[in-house]
């Protein structure tokens, strides 16, 4: 077996043991909680009777190690069960949601990742000088000031006061591409800036770690122009330490925006989780939680997938 | 008019033009100002209601759990959904009368224990089926049967049969109340096909908006319904809720001309929101107040002198200056107050005296331990504020309070009618009966005080039951009275409810019942 094909097959594979150890988790919180699912349905209307009923009729009776293999083989076939609070079928409606959280996710990170590896090498080529003064300064005055205040002070000026954009960004199915693109633009801004700050740092750091090799110095001696160095011969060996932190942040774009949901009324994962954490639905909020941490796993794998991949001592092994 | 002129014109009456700037404008295309001025009143204030156009709300109190079923709806959105898409047997008019809706009429025995509801004929539901008695008596059974867990079960209860007679529903009740109608005004018990047991999420009803699409906690979507029986209301074509909890987002909302109305506007923005142009803030005094509740039978506040000593101890003008800015009016330790029907307005203000709060402090002969007052962010807006302000004012008196600040989530579970004493609200009721027997009867579920007085339930029973509206009002005085100087409630405000309404919405009529016009603006309201 090739070498590479071993340490993928390997990765994956703890990829997996670490998402069913999620899931053991996440069954496990939910357990320890005072009170169960018969008690959060019936509510204060609940009579030792009727609890007892409906803990029959829900197999609650059985061993957790039985309703956990239950409810996990459930949720591989797409099966999440019903919501308690309003009856919807957890799967349809989360469904919704999360392509909504992954739409916007999408649109951030498409400005996002190439903005902030571009606006890396520039602060490269120029460093110590003033645009990469610049391009530091801004882009941590950015992630340092909050989300909601950034989110209220962009709604301000776009929404507000220009008009550019709506400041509620509402999406929903009969809308065209269009005006969604519209709906979402000041979310959109607000992730791209909170997010561009660590992603620029991380790619300058880890360039400016190469460019101390010896080949590039090669390189440069070659009579290249010093951008070209850093863009052909330096950041393809900086791109595993950058390929995890752009991971690290579209797992947060996907799993941490629930201020700037709220803040712009997105209707995303993060308040669906929000919501049903505060009228204590089980259901919903397990499966919430397999999906966050299936989105955070699952990128994080690719991660190393890619930083394997892009290790050329791994590809062409003596 | 000049193309040039209306363009100018509709910028002004949407307020991205100032008045000023208009009428600069107007008059250098040859209009005079006094012409220009009346132009645009005109087009702020266009004459009699036009038809057409999308009504948004933008509305706090959502949640994607919340649900279509009325009998569950517990909390803004939900309340304005029933008012959307529901028609109810009888409404509250503005002035606290009742309106028949879709009872034609309504009698009663003379001694108030047999209603009977004449049921209003050629009433369409949004599924095609013709409102019938039996639908209306489907729906109230439906609301009485435990399983429904609906809001208005407590309303329910006090009817012993039901029964469809002709054209009418014939309502038997087990003690006497001169009040069902109001009762039956209340808003989960909107009249359903079949009383809504195929399927009471369906959001299927007679009211004057039907359902498009609904997204919980994001968006619900109506379109007139075109065979709406009242044709005196419905002029817009569709109506649109959205939801958006953030405070900040729905006002940002409002401004940016996305929605045409917000609810929950915090009285700290409000006086500043007043100034933005083409919209006003509405502020109307309702039933709903702010209240730090003793339990009566759990020491030390078992002691009435220990009770009386907090309720003078608590500044009600600072409390209104402060925590509502304003947007409100002072309370009396009693949960009435004005805007109620048989309201005695000469019962005496309770004022703020520290001479009296120390004496009734002596007299209970508390050890000075610190007293435990409970509250959180969730009880009511301000409440840690308030707080603090009475934990100040009554160290002035020498009683010492001690603040324990508590978690939002699990606030109404465990501290609220468990703890004995902390910060709530109330969000009022139609009726002074109404209120009395949800929250200060002895056998009430919800006895928050836990007040325990028999010759109060008398006083209540009595006033039921008693036609004689001046009669009614003594009883309803005297025990009043009562929860003032006995019971366990430090009211210190009412609060308002401040809505901020655009200028193209027309129509708005003062309606405190609750909020956005008691539910109705989508019903009531048009574009300029």
């Amino acid at each position: 077996m090739h070498p590479v094909l071993k340490l993928l097959t390997q990765r994956i594979a703890l990829g997996l043991v670490l998402m069913l150890a999620a899931s053991v988790m996440i069954f496990a919180g939910t357990q320890i909680l005072p009170g169960d699912v018969a008690q959060s349905i019936l509510g204060q209307s609940a009579t030792p009777q009727s609890l007892a009923n409906l803990r029959a009729e829900l197999g609650l009776n059985d061993p957790a190690w039985l309703r956990y293999f239950r409810w996990l083989g459930a949720a591989l076939q797409g099966d999440l069960g019903t919501a308690l609070t309003n009856k919807q079928d957890i799967a349809t409606s989360m469904g919704l949601r999360l392509g909504n959280t992954l739409f916007l996710a999408f649109w951030a990170a498409l400005i996002s990742v190439p903005t902030a590896i571009l606006l890396g090498l520039i602060a490269v080529r120029y460093q110590g000088r003033w645009p990469d003064k610049l391009i530091s300064g801004v882009t941590l005055a950015t992630v340092s000031v909050p989300e909601f205040l950034l989110g209220y002070i962009v709604m301000f000026y776009l929404a507000v006061k220009f008009r550019a954009f709506p400041s509620v960004a509402t999406v929903y199915d009969s809308m065209s591409l269009g005006e969604k693109l519209n709906a979402i633009a000041l979310p959109v801004i607000v992730l791209v800036l909170v997010v561009l700050g660590h992603m620029m740092r991380m790619t300058r750091a880890a360039i400016l770690n190469v460019m101390q090799s010896a080949y590039v110095e090669t390189a440069e001696l070659k009579g290249l122009r010093p951008f070209t160095v850093i863009a052909r011969h330096a950041f393809p060996n900086a791109i595993a330490p950058v390929v995890n932190v752009v991971m690290i942040n579209l797992a947060y774009l996907v799993v941490g925006v629930v201020v700037v949901e709220v803040v712009f009324v997105y209707p995303g994962m993060g308040q669906y989780l929000v919501d049903h954490v505060s009228k204590r639905d089980v259901p919903v909020v397990q499966a919430c939680g397999l999906v966050f941490a299936a989105v955070y796993i699952g990128l994080n794998m690719l991660a190393d997938v890619i930083s394997i991949l892009a290790n050329p001592r791994l590809r062409h092994p003596k | 008019m000049s193309d040039e002129l209306n363009w100018i014109l509709k910028q002004a009456a949407t307020g991205r033009l100032s008045r000023r700037g208009f009428i600069g404008r107007a008059s250098a295309l040859g209009v005079t100002a006094l012409a220009a001025n009346t132009m645009l009143a005109g087009a702020v204030r266009a004459e009699g209601p036009k038809k057409g156009g999308t009504l948004k709300i933008g509305m706090g109190g959502g949640e994607s759990t919340n649900t279509l079923d009325p009998a569950l709806a517990a909390s803004q959105v939900p309340f304005h959904n029933a008012r959307a898409f529901g028609e109810p047997l009888v409404d509250v008019t503005p002035d606290g009368g009742l309106e028949m809706r879709l009872a034609e009429s309504v009698d009663s025995t003379p001694d108030a224990k047999v209603w009977s509801f004449r049921i209003r004929k050629g009433v369409e539901f949004h599924n095609g089926k013709t409102v019938t008695p039996d639908d209306v008596l489907a729906t109230f059974q439906r609301h009485s049967d435990e399983k429904a867990q609906s809001g208005a079960l407590g309303i329910m209860q006090g009817i012993e049969s039901m029964k469809v007679d002709g054209d009418n529903l014939v309502v038997t009740l087990a003690t006497a109340n001169a009040d069902l109608p109001y009762l039956m005004s209340d808003y989960h018990l909107m009249i359903q096909p079949d009383g809504g047991r195929d399927n009471p999420a369906a959001g299927i009803g007679a009211g004057a908006f039907k359902v498009v699409s609904d997204e919980p906690g994001v968006r619900v979507v109506y379109e007139k319904f075109a065979n709406y029986w009242d044709t005196s209301r419905g002029h817009f074509d569709s109506v649109e809720f959205l939801v958006i909890n953030d405070a900040t987002a729905r006002m940002a909302a409002l401004q940016s001309g996305q929605v045409h109305i917000a609810n929950r506007v915090e009285p700290k923005v409000a006086g500043l929101l007043s100034r933005a142009p083409g919209l006003a803030v509405k502020n109307v005094s309702g039933h709903g107040h702010y209240v730090f509740i003793m339990h009566c039978n759990t020491a030390p506040f078992d002691n009435n002198d220990l009770r009386m000593a907090l309720k003078h101890a608590i500044d009600r003008q600072e409390m209104v200056d402060k925590i509502l800015a304003g947007y409100g009016s002072i309370g009396n330790d009693m949960p009435i107050n004005k805007s109620y029907p048989l309201f005695d307005d000469t019962i005496a203000q309770r004022e703020f005296d520290l001479d009296k709060a120390a004496a009734y402090y002596k007299a209970s002969g508390h050890d000075g331990s610190p007293i435990i007052l409970r509250t959180a962010d969730g009880a009511f807006p301000g409440a840690v504020d308030a707080a603090a302000l009475f934990q100040q004012s009554a160290a002035k008196a020498g009683i010492p309070l001690e603040i324990k600040r508590e978690p939002n989530d699990g606030y109404w579970s465990e501290v609220w009618n468990k703890q004995p004493f902390c910060a709530s609200y109330w969000g009022g009721r139609p009726v002074q009966d109404q209120m009395y027997s949800t929250a200060y009867l002895s056998d009430a579920d919800w006895n928050d005080t836990r007040f325990f007085n028999p010759q109060f339930d008398g006083l209540i029973l009595q006033a039921r039951g008693e036609l004689d509206e001046a009669k009614r009002k003594a009883l309803y005085s005297e025990a009043g009275l009562m929860v003032r100087d006995e019971g366990g409630l430090i009211c210190p405000m009412f609060n308002d409810f401040i809505e901020a309404v655009s200028d193209e919405v027309q129509g708005w009529v003062v309606d405190g019942t609750q909020e956005i016009m008691n539910g109705l603006a989508p019903h009531k309201c048009w574009f300029a």
